[in-house]
Order: C-alpha cells, then sequence, then structure tokens
C-alpha cells in the first residue's frame, strides 16, 4: 500500500483554475479579435502575432532573470499580449509595440512581483506610455477595410468633432469605423464581455457602472449619450480591463464605486479635456484609488460585533 | 431574508439508497479514550479484564467529557498510547472479542424523573454530536439561558455522506421519539427539523409525520454548501443571527444532529450506551460503496476491505466528509464516535500554489462573509491587528474558500493558522 497522503481539509477542489480563467479571458477577446483583423487586414494579426509573442518572451525572460518560478503556462501573458494588440492603432510599427510588451510585462507586472501583484493594468499603462512617447503614431487611424495602411488617415468617431460626417450607430456597433484595431466593434466586444459575465469569470457590476455613469452625464451634458458610449475605447475598457481582478476591487460594492469613478473620469476628459478618449485614463487613476476603495468597501461579516474602540 | 452565501459541489450521494448493512464483529477492537471534544478518559479496565458489550471503559472527573463504554464482550490485550486524527495522544483500549456479544449486566433503561436526571442519563449514556464535530451532547442539553428553539441539524451538506439520511429513512420513529424527548424534558416550544433539498424522501417522509404536531415545523434548506453549519443552520431555519462571541444558546437556540437524537431515543428505550454508529464507505478507490452499521473500535481498512477497496491503489483515507474531514495517516485506525464516513481515494492531484490573482472567488463564496483573499495577505505579514478587523476568528473551516481558489492557494488552512496569532482574552 501507498504511504497515505495527509494534508490538511478539504480533500477536493474545483477545477477552475488560473490558466483556465485565462483561457475564458482569450475565448472572450476572440469575437472582437476577428473582427479587428477582418476590419483591418493581415496586419492586424502580424500584430497581434507581435504583441501575444514578445509577451510571453519578456514573462519568460524576466522570471528567468529574477529567478522566479516559470509562470507563461497560466497563460496571463498571452491575454496581455492579446489586450494590448487590440489596442494600438494597426499602423503601429512593430518596434514600437515590442516596447509596449516591455513596459507591460517587465515594468508594470514582473518588477511589482508578478501575477496578481501589479497596482495598474499593464496594457493600459504602456498604451499611456506609448501615447506620451510616440503621439503621432499611437493616433495614426486608417480608414477600416481598406488596407491601405500607408496612404489613407482617418479619425477616430470622438476625434471628428461636429463637422464631419459622423458615423452611424450601426457602424458603430460592427466596428466599421476608424480606431484601435480591437475596440471599433461594440457588439463583438459585448459579446466577450457576456460571455465572462455567464461563466462567472467576470462580475457586471464595474462595467454597468462604467457604462452607465458616463452615459448618464453625457445625457445631462446634452450630448448624444449612445453614441459615447458605443464610440472609443468603453466598451473593451469596460468588459475587459475595468475587470481586471488584480486592479479592481474585490468587493461589489468597491466594483461599482470603480466602475462609477471610471464613468465620470472619462467624463471629464471627453466633455472637458482636450483628448478625445479618456477611457485609459480613468481606468488608470481608478486603478491608483482601487487600494483605498477596497479599505472602505470590505465585506460585512456576518455576525460580528461592530469595532471597540477602546481596545488595545 | 438574505441568504448566507454558498457553493454548489457534485453531491455524490452514491449511497443514499443502500440500505445498512451490519458488518461482522470483528476479531478485535481498539477504543480510544477521546473520541468527542472535551477533557480526554481515563481507562477504567487493564489487561487481562474481561469486558461486556456497554461497560463503562473509560471516564472522566472534568465535566466536559464524555464517558466511553466497551463496543463488545471480550477480553481486553492492551492499553497503550493512541494518535488521535487531529493529533493529540491519549490511551485507547485494545480488546479481543470472543463473538458472543455479551450484554453488560448492569444495562437497563434509565430512570428519568427530572431535567437533572435527564441530563445524567444522557452523559452515562456516552452521547456526542455524531455529525463529525462531536460536542458533549449532555453539556449541550444544559444551556445557561433559556433556550425555546430546537434545531435538528439533518443538512448531511457533505458530498459523499448518507449516514443521517439513511437514519431519517430506516429510523424515522427514533428521530421524531427523540425531538418529542429533548423537547419535553427541555421544554421546548418549537422544533424545526431542517433537511437539505436533495433529500425529498425524507422531507415528505417527516412532513407526514410531523403533521399533527403543530410544534415540529420540516425546514426545507437550499442544497448548498455548507448548510450543516451551525451558525447557517441556525440562521436559515430562524432567522437568528448567533453573533460573535455567542453560542447558539445565547439565542435561544440548541441545535442537535438527527442522528444523535435517534440515539437518545433508543438509548432511554434499552439502556445500551454509544457503542455502534452507522458510517458511509464510499470515495473512488472504494467499488462497493455502502453504509455500514459497526462497533467503535472496528478498523478502517477491515471496513475498507469489506466494501472491495483496492488497498494497495488507495492514496489517501479520509475520516469525515470531503470538506471537512480529516485525512489520516493510518489505514489502521478505529471508528471512534464521530466517524460518519470513511472515504478513500487513489488519485490526489497535489496542485502547485501559484499566486493570488485576486479574482475574489473566495470572497464570494465565504458564509460568514469573511475575505481569505486578505487574511492570506494580513498573515503573510503577520499583521495581527488587520487580523482582528478580517474578523477571522469567525472562520469555521468549512473549506469553500480553498476549493474555489483558482491559484490552489490553501486559505482555510491559513485561516486556521492566522487564528493562533491572535491572543486569546
Amino acid at each position: 500500500m501507498n504511504k497515505l497522503i495527509v494534508s490538511p481539509s478539504p480533500h477536493d477542489e474545483n477545477y477552475m483554475k488560473t490558466s483556465g480563467i485565462m483561457l475564458n479571458v482569450i475565448i472572450a477577446l476572440i469575437p472582437a479579435l476577428c473582427v479587428g483583423c477582418y476590419i483591418f487586414g493581415w496586419r492586424a494579426v502580424t500584430l497581434t502575432g507581435v504583441c501575444v509573442s514578445s509577451c510571453i518572451i519578456f514573462e519568460y525572460l524576466s522570471r528567468r532573470i529574477m529567478n522566479r518560478s516559470n509562470t507563461i503556462t497560466d497563460l496571463s501573458a498571452v491575454v496581455t499580449g492579446v489586450l494590448w494588440a487590440m489596442n494600438l492603432p494597426v499602423t503601429l510599427p512593430y518596434w514600437m509595440a515590442v516596447i509596449g510588451c516591455f513596459v507591460a510585462i517587465v515594468i508594470v507586472k514582473q518588477l511589482f512581483g508578478g501575477l496578481g501583484q501589479n497596482f495598474a493594468n499593464p496594457a493600459i499603462t504602456a498604451r499611456i506610455v506609448l501615447m506620451v512617447s510616440f503621439p503621432s503614431a499611437m493616433t495614426h487611424w486608417i480608414q477600416p477595410v481598406s488596407y491601405e495602411y500607408d496612404a489613407v488617415s482617418s479619425a477616430t468617431p470622438l476625434a471628428m468633432g461636429e463637422g464631419g460626417a459622423m458615423p452611424s450607430y450601426f457602424d458603430l456597433l460592427l466596428g466599421n469605423v476608424g480606431g484601435c484595431l480591437g475596440e471599433t466593434c461594440a457588439l463583438a466586444l459585448l459579446a466577450g464581455g457576456l460571455y465572462l459575465a455567464a461563466r462567472r469569470i467576470i462580475s457586471l457590476a464595474a462595467p454597468s457602472a462604467f457604462i452607465g455613469s458616463l452615459a448618464a452625464l453625457m445625457a445631462i451634458a446634452g450630448e448624444d449619450p449612445l453614441y459615447h458610449i458605443l464610440a472609443g475605447g468603453v466598451f473593451l475598457g469596460a468588459f475587459f480591463m475595468a475587470t481586471d481582478y488584480a486592479t479592481t476591487p474585490i468587493t461589489f460594492k468597491g466594483k461599482i464605486a470603480f466602475g462609477l469613478g471610471c464613468g465620470i473620469i472619462t467624463f471629464v476628459i471627453r466633455y472637458f479635456g482636450s483628448y478625445p478618449e479618456g477611457v485609459s485614463f480613468s481606468i488608470l487613476l481608478m486603478n491608483i484609488l482601487t487600494p483605498y476603495i477596497e479599505q472602505t468597501t470590505r465585506t460585512k461579516v456576518f455576525g460580528a460585533k461592530e469595532a471597540e474602540k477602546n481596545e488595545g | 431574508m438574505n441568504k448566507l452565501n454558498g457553493i454548489r459541489l457534485n453531491h455524490r450521494k452514491n449511497t443514499e439508497n443502500s440500505f445498512t448493512e451490519e458488518f461482522p464483529l470483528p476479531a478485535r477492537v481498539k477504543i480510544p479514550m477521546s473520541m468527542t471534544m472535551g477533557a480526554p478518559c481515563q481507562p477504567l479496565v487493564k489487561i487481562q479484564d474481561t469486558v461486556k458489550v456497554g461497560q463503562k471503559i473509560g471516564d472522566s472527573d472534568a465535566a466536559f467529557s464524555v464517558p466511553v463504554h466497551s463496543s463488545v464482550s471480550g477480553t481486553v490485550t492492551a492499553v497503550s498510547d493512541y494518535r488521535t486524527a487531529a493529533g493529540t495522544v491519549c490511551k485507547a483500549i485494545e480488546i479481543e472479542t470472543d463473538g458472543k456479544q455479551t450484554v453488560f449486566e448492569n444495562i437497563k433503561p434509565p430512570v428519568v424523573t427530572d431535567k437533572a436526571s435527564f441530563i445524567k442519563a444522557v452523559r452515562e449514556s456516552g452521547a456526542c454530536g455524531l455529525g463529525g464535530a462531536g460536542f458533549p451532547t449532555h453539556i449541550k442539553l444544559a444551556p445557561k439561558t433559556p433556550v425555546d428553539t430546537l434545531v435538528i441539524n439533518a443538512a448531511e451538506c457533505e458530498p459523499y455522506i448518507t449516514a443521517d439520511y439513511r437514519e431519517m429513512i430506516e429510523n424515522s420513529d427514533d428521530v421524531v421519539g427523540g425531538i418529542r424527548l429533548v423537547q419535553s424534558h427541555l421544554g421546548i416550544k418549537r422544533v424545526k427539523l431542517a433537511i437539505e433539498a436533495n433529500k425529498p424522501e425524507a422531507i415528505k417522509k417527516f412532513t407526514k409525520m410531523a403533521e399533527d404536531d403543530d410544534s415540529i415545523d420540516i425546514v426545507t434548506l437550499p442544497s448548498s454548501y455548507p448548510q450543516g453549519a451551525e451558525k447557517v443552520i441556525i440562521y436559515n431555519s430562524t432567522g437568528r443571527i448567533v453573533r460573535e462571541g455567542q453560542l447558539p444558546s445565547d439565542t435561544g437556540v440548541i441545535v442537535m444532529n438527527v442522528s444523535t437524537v435517534a440515539f437518545l431515543y433508543r438509548y432511554m428505550q434499552t439502556g445500551i450506551p454509544l457503542v455502534k454508529r452507522r458510517l458511509t464507505i464510499d470515495g473512488n478507490a472504494v467499488s462497493k460503496p455502502k453504509n455500514i452499521s459497526t462497533v467503535i473500535g472496528t478498523s478502517f481498512r477491515e471496513l475498507l476491505e469489506y466494501c472491495k477497496t483496492d488497498m494497495d491503489s488507495v492514496k489517501k483515507i479520509v475520516g469525515g466528509g470531503p470538506m471537512m474531514g480529516m485525512s489520516i495517516p493510518d489505514a489502521d485506525m478505529p471508528v471512534v464516535k464521530t466517524s460518519n464516513a470513511i472515504l478513500a481515494f487513489n488519485h490526489y492531484d497535489q496542485s502547485k500554489t501559484s499566486a493570488c490573482i485576486r479574482c475574489g472567488r473566495c470572497v464570494r463564496v465565504c458564509p460568514m462573509g469573511l475575505m481569505p483573499a486578505d487574511i492570506d495577505r494580513a498573515y503573510k505579514v503577520k499583521n495581527v491587528e488587520d487580523l482582528k478587523k478580517l474578523k477571522v476568528m469567525l472562520c469555521m473551516n468549512c473549506g469553500s474558500c480553498t476549493f474555489v481558489c483558482p491559484a490552489n492557494r490553501k486559505l482555510a488552512e491559513t485561516n486556521q493558522l492566522a487564528k493562533t496569532l491572535i491572543p486569546r482574552k
């Protein structure tokens, strides 16, 4: 007979592991990624490939150099790679995309301790770093389905302003507009988000608070709320970045607070600021506030006594 | 009323329809002096003594203790040191059986005239909570504050185990008799018989039996784990909250396991103390899962072999359910009063623990509303103040957090370790 294994209870385990969760996120990103590849052509495919593979390589190398265990099998680097690619204009030079991967994986994620320890969303931070470093390359948009990467330049729906011909809701839903590789098709992003919610990978608390508050504020300010939530990176940010486990609050109340904060900051940037897009900044700012939100939104423990003030 | 959090488990009640089988009398038994909560007993017999069924062989002067009786007739062959599954050491009495099962001559139904004599008789019966925790029944039945409600715990929320369910189906009269017994001696007005929804037969049976008794309510609990945890079952059946530092009786409730009340009823009829019990033998290494009734002190190995277990393939043996039971180091350990199941597994993935990804699943499932992920973090830096604020002392070790953790973090274990950092008042 074998030597019996003795371990503390429980002796049974759930079969949803970290890599399973990451795989589900990848599955949820596939519709939007496919639409992006259709709209922006082959370069979208190769750009995504470059981002994913360099994220995996950076993850492997940085863990190796820091003498830590190899974590590429948890698939989190793949998720970061895909998300990062979806945040890029399709014309971005590959070497710039690789710099972004370095920022996301090495600086934001691994230097802070790896998966779950980073305080800011890797893809969003990388996007902001590149927007500041290479503003023109990061805002070089092309016409959808034209596949002419050099010649035609186009504005995103949010940058068009009052004068230009505004795209219809239908185009916004299907993604037939200029913009980042993966942010244009609201319908595909919504499908991915609902899939994750149905698999209970994410909670819809933060996305609904985010989208709801943004729409409400835009309506109050006299702008078209539907246009504002469909255009730009709101759906990508709300469903896939405002729900990131490591950088958003754990509790329901915390998630609501996080989503409201994102909605308000996005509104302020879009309405009062000079940037047409505010989603990245709003999520990054709320990432920084997350520890404080967590402190104030801890769960109510069943039957707990109120804290005794004079104790100790 | 908000329901407390819980998790859906695969019930695996493979043995729910298997009628209890009588296990053939083993050649020898080993009876530990500590089988329940409370002080261990001192042996009252020595080597070469002959003992009979029901004879008291261990007792203690401590109030918080339960006497031990011989489960067989035969000769004492050894009084040795024994390490319990919980890791403490006590004496154990080994008895070679003579096969006659002669009942001890002093055994007769106890004479009960008032509450005090009832409590005394309960202690003499050797009764403890049969659901697994083993709280001395005579202490539970003598609360310091007035009690108006008796909750009968028939949730049996752990996977595999059907021992309580078989008690309800096979001995339903004893259950009702036991309830009335406790009710009359303690003057309790209301009884809640709380059964999980995955036992429709039992719910039907008792609803019918309690039809003309207004004082007994049958409560259907949702089929989620851990419904049978004391604070959860009290809340879900009466709506009362047992607060931090309180006992159930402080809210006017006592909770008893369904098999315990049925045993008390039989004891009052026959006077035979707790020397036998029913347990479920299951797990993926067991080819013929069964419910078995056997004498206390039977070795796990004999029972597993009786249920056609390939002992060579067994990697893990658990006494109790898969969520809160204890894995044991030795297949020759004996059945004790609190053994409600023996589970044998032939595979055990010890998946590697990885970093917390802060998914919040542990927080979502904790029935007490604790935040195991935060406790884990506070424990790592030994932040006692934060651990106190996080109310780690309220963790009941149900194991839901460890079960759902995608990073295989042993959160429930960490909670127990964290408790030791907090100074007791």
